[in-house]
């Protein structure tokens, strides 16, 4: 069964191919049985060659289909290569990707792009599988590209809308940024280690790249981590992400919170050796993880579109995968990475729902009591903030306890992350119940109304499920990554853990249940005002780079509206133009001139002649 | 047989009359405005070249000369017989010899 690996990526392709040229004039039914089917397929071929992976006791399996290119002593296989953290990755993006295209079949009911819409999502499930089954740098950049693509597309998927354009082109510019430097990085690792086989390439630095850090190592891993941080939303390539929720729900929860989003993370996860040969740039990762967590923490306490606020808590969720990058809880972070693809998608799916039961209302300020409206979705939405705050025994529980308690033990600076991831906790809760209560709580101004439908509730259902017990999943990344000594906090710490981020339910359920503040005379005035607006617009990044990049580069385009190497081609021409003019004018027609000039040439040819 | 010494005309007098020919003709070309004495102007300008033929011809004692000479004349007759083809045509269509009413050949 492990010998179908390579069916995984081509049922996707060949679903997208089968939509792509029907050229969306396939009816609703069969577009959505391609659609959902070919990666329903694709999960029950995982599924088998998975267990049969995990019963062959093989550490990895890697599948050759065909060289790539060979140039020179450069050599790139089209190869497969499966192992611990590839499998998880395979089985998160079949696997609740089949929920989310199920789902979809249900959101997307009676648009005109229904089919349009499946194309896509095929295609991007297919290159995030090339992405993460890769076994060279190369190929993964390939998957890296194409889920870039198909996030462009995606996004901008109801393109009648301009801004939903915007939003694509933001997003698609922005990580292009990463995408550049992470080229970079591949280019620099190439010509160091002469081969981009990631294994390989790893063997080959550890034996010639000194232990404590070297230049080398720290450009390599520096430039790639520019790629992953422009992948996954940290700062400072954040920008996108927000923006990116103009795009369809289910695109919100697939790309955009369980897989995308998270490449970057598999990225350094799966160069790790390279990281660990670069320890400052590790630890920068940790830094930029903890920044990011506690901005996007503040950012989405102040949000009124409920996909904005789940766009900044997968920002600061990412930020933790990076935190346990940072201090080397390495399967923490892959740990964390699933658990978060579990309840974020369900908290996406059941916004959509939401949205839906709405009428495409996304101001959570204008929801409001909404518990008895909606009972599914509030359950299922309950269910999917206990996963995301991290509430003992949900899934989110386990992975974040890890990565916290792999910080608190780390002795490198890891104590300023564990206090950063702390404090994000606080926030994640904070912000979580907020969300929660405005929704469900507080005084009804609108009616809604359940939209029911197997295809909507039962991947909801089965995310649900996975929520609760997703931390119970033991993950076979252990021979993958390099042995973490177990960390058991005492029990004073870990009841701090637990229970010091409370607080911040309990601080909601203050200020939005009881009326404990009036959030609206904070904000209205004065330093609240202040804050609220800059914390509304991410830290004013948004304007910073717009002020620092975006007019700048604006101003000189416009300056060089008429191209100045286009001026070098006029001109030939202009020039060509006024010599054809003098010369056009000998022509005058008289034939005297003629002669005349005739003559003078000969008497001057002639007069040379004898005076030289 | 009379013996009269062929007095030896020097050749700088033929070629110099070649030249003065030569450049009224040239001169009759360029002022000239009606196209038949044009045409004669060439006709005078073929001859100077002709005679400085002659005239080098009869200094080395060679024939080539007068071959050449015997050339121009017969390109000369073919030349009018064109020309004047062509002036009469001219005449007949536009009811003017004037070559700078005829100047339309302008690029």
């Amino acid at each position: 069964m492990l010998d179908l690996l390579w069916l995984v990526p081509t049922i996707p392709l060949i679903g997208s191919l089968i939509l792509i040229f029907t050229q969306g004039k396939l009816p609703e039914v069969p577009a959505g049985i391609v659609g959902a089917g070919s990666i329903g397929l694709a999960f029950v071929v995982a599924l088998l060659a998975g267990i049969d992976f995990l019963q062959s006791d093989l550490p990895v399996f890697s599948q050759t289909l065909w060289t790539w290119m060979s140039v020179g002593n450069f050599n790139a296989g089209f190869t497969l290569y499966l192992d611990g953290v590839s499998l998880v990755m395979m089985f998160i993006i079949t696997g609740i990707g089949f929920l989310i295209h199920v789902y979809a079949t249900g959101y997307m009911h009676d648009d005109p792009g229904f089919a349009r819409f499946f194309s896509y999502m095929n295609l991007f499930v297919s290159a995030m599988l090339i992405l993460v089954l890769g076994d060279n740098l190369l190929l993964l950049f390939m998957g890296w590209e194409g889920v870039g693509l198909c996030s462009y597309l995606l996004i901008g998927f109801w393109y009648t809308d301009s801004y939903n354009g915007y939003c694509a082109r933001k997003a698609f510019v922005v990580t292009r940024v990463g995408d550049a430097s992470m080229a970079l990085g591949l280019f620099l690792l190439f010509q160091n280690v002469g081969t981009l086989n990631i294994q390989e390439a790893m063997q080959i630095a550890q034996g010639q790249w000194p232990a404590g850090g070297s230049n080398i190592a720290t450009a390599i891993t520096l430039l790639l981590l520019g790629g992953a941080v422009g992948k996954s939303a940290q700062l400072p390539l954040q920008t996108w992400l927000p923006d990116a929720m103009a795009g369809p729900t289910p695109i919100s929860a697939l790309i955009h919170a369980a897989t995308m989003v998270t490449a970057g993370v598999y990225l350094i996860a799966r160069t790790h050796v390279l990281y660990l040969l670069a320890p400052e740039v590790q630890y920068l990762v940790g830094v930029i993880g903890a920044i990011t967590l506690l901005m996007a923490g503040f950012t989405a306490l102040v949000q009124s579109d409920i996909k904005k606020v789940l766009a900044f808590s997968t920002m600061s969720q990412i930020g933790y995968m990076f935190l346990a990058l940072g201090v080397g809880a390495w399967s923490s972070a892959i740990f964390h990475l699933m658990t978060h693809a579990f309840f974020k998608a369900l908290l996406f799916l059941t916004a959509g729902s939401i949205i839906l039961g709405m009428h495409h209302e996304q101001n959570i300020f204008k929801m409001g009591g909404l518990r008895k409206d909606l009972p599914w979705s509030h359950a299922l939405f309950l269910i999917g903030t206990l996963g995301l705050v991290a509430f003992p025994g949900f899934s989110g529980f386990f992975s974040k306890e890890e990565i916290l308690a792999t910080a608190m033990s780390n002795h490198e600076g890891g104590y300023i992350l564990y206090l950063a991831g702390l404090a994000g906790a606080v926030m994640t809760y904070l912000y979580s119940f907020r969300l929660y209560f405005l929704v469900f709580y507080g005084k009804k101004t609108h009616d809604g109304h359940e939209v029911m439908g197997l295809n909507l509730q039962g991947p909801l259902v089965l995310l649900a499920v996975l929520s609760v017990v997703g931390g119970f999943i033991a993950i076979p990344v252990h021979e993958v990554f390099p042995e973490v000594e177990e960390h058991h906090p005492s029990i004073l710490a870990q009841a701090v853990m637990i229970l010091l981020p409370m607080l911040g339910a309990v601080v909601a359920w203050w200020v939005f249940i009881k009326g404990g503040i009036d959030t609206d005379n904070l904000t209205a005035s004065g330093i609240g005002k202040a804050l609220h607006r800059f914390w509304f617009t991410q830290w004013g990044m948004d304007w910073l780079y717009d002020k620092v990049i975006v007019a700048p580069y604006v101003g000189l385009a416009r300056l060089n509206r008429n191209d100045f190497i286009d001026s070098i081609y006029n001109g030939t021409a202009r020039l060509a133009l006024v010599l054809h003019g003098l010369v056009s004018d000998t022509q005058t027609g008289q034939l005297r001139w003629y002669a005349l000039t005739m003559i003078s040439g000969v008497l001057l040819l002639v007069s040379i002649g004898v005076l030289l | 047989m009379p013996t009269v010494m062929m007095q030896e005309i020097p050749m700088e007098h033929g070629l110099l009359l070649a030249a003065v020919l030569f450049a009224l003709g040239l001169i009759g070309v360029l002022t000239r405005r009606n196209m038949v004495f044009v045409l004669m102007s060439l006709e005078i300008m073929l001859n100077a070249a002709a005679l400085a033929f002659v005239v080098a011809g009869a200094r080395w004692g060679q024939t080539d000369g007068q071959i050449m000479f015997l050339m121009i004349i017969s390109l000369a007759a073919a030349e009018v017989a064109v020309g004047l083809g062509l002036v009469l045509q001219m005449f007949h269509r536009f009811k003017t010899l004037d070559l700078d009413v005829l100047g339309k050949m302008k690029g």
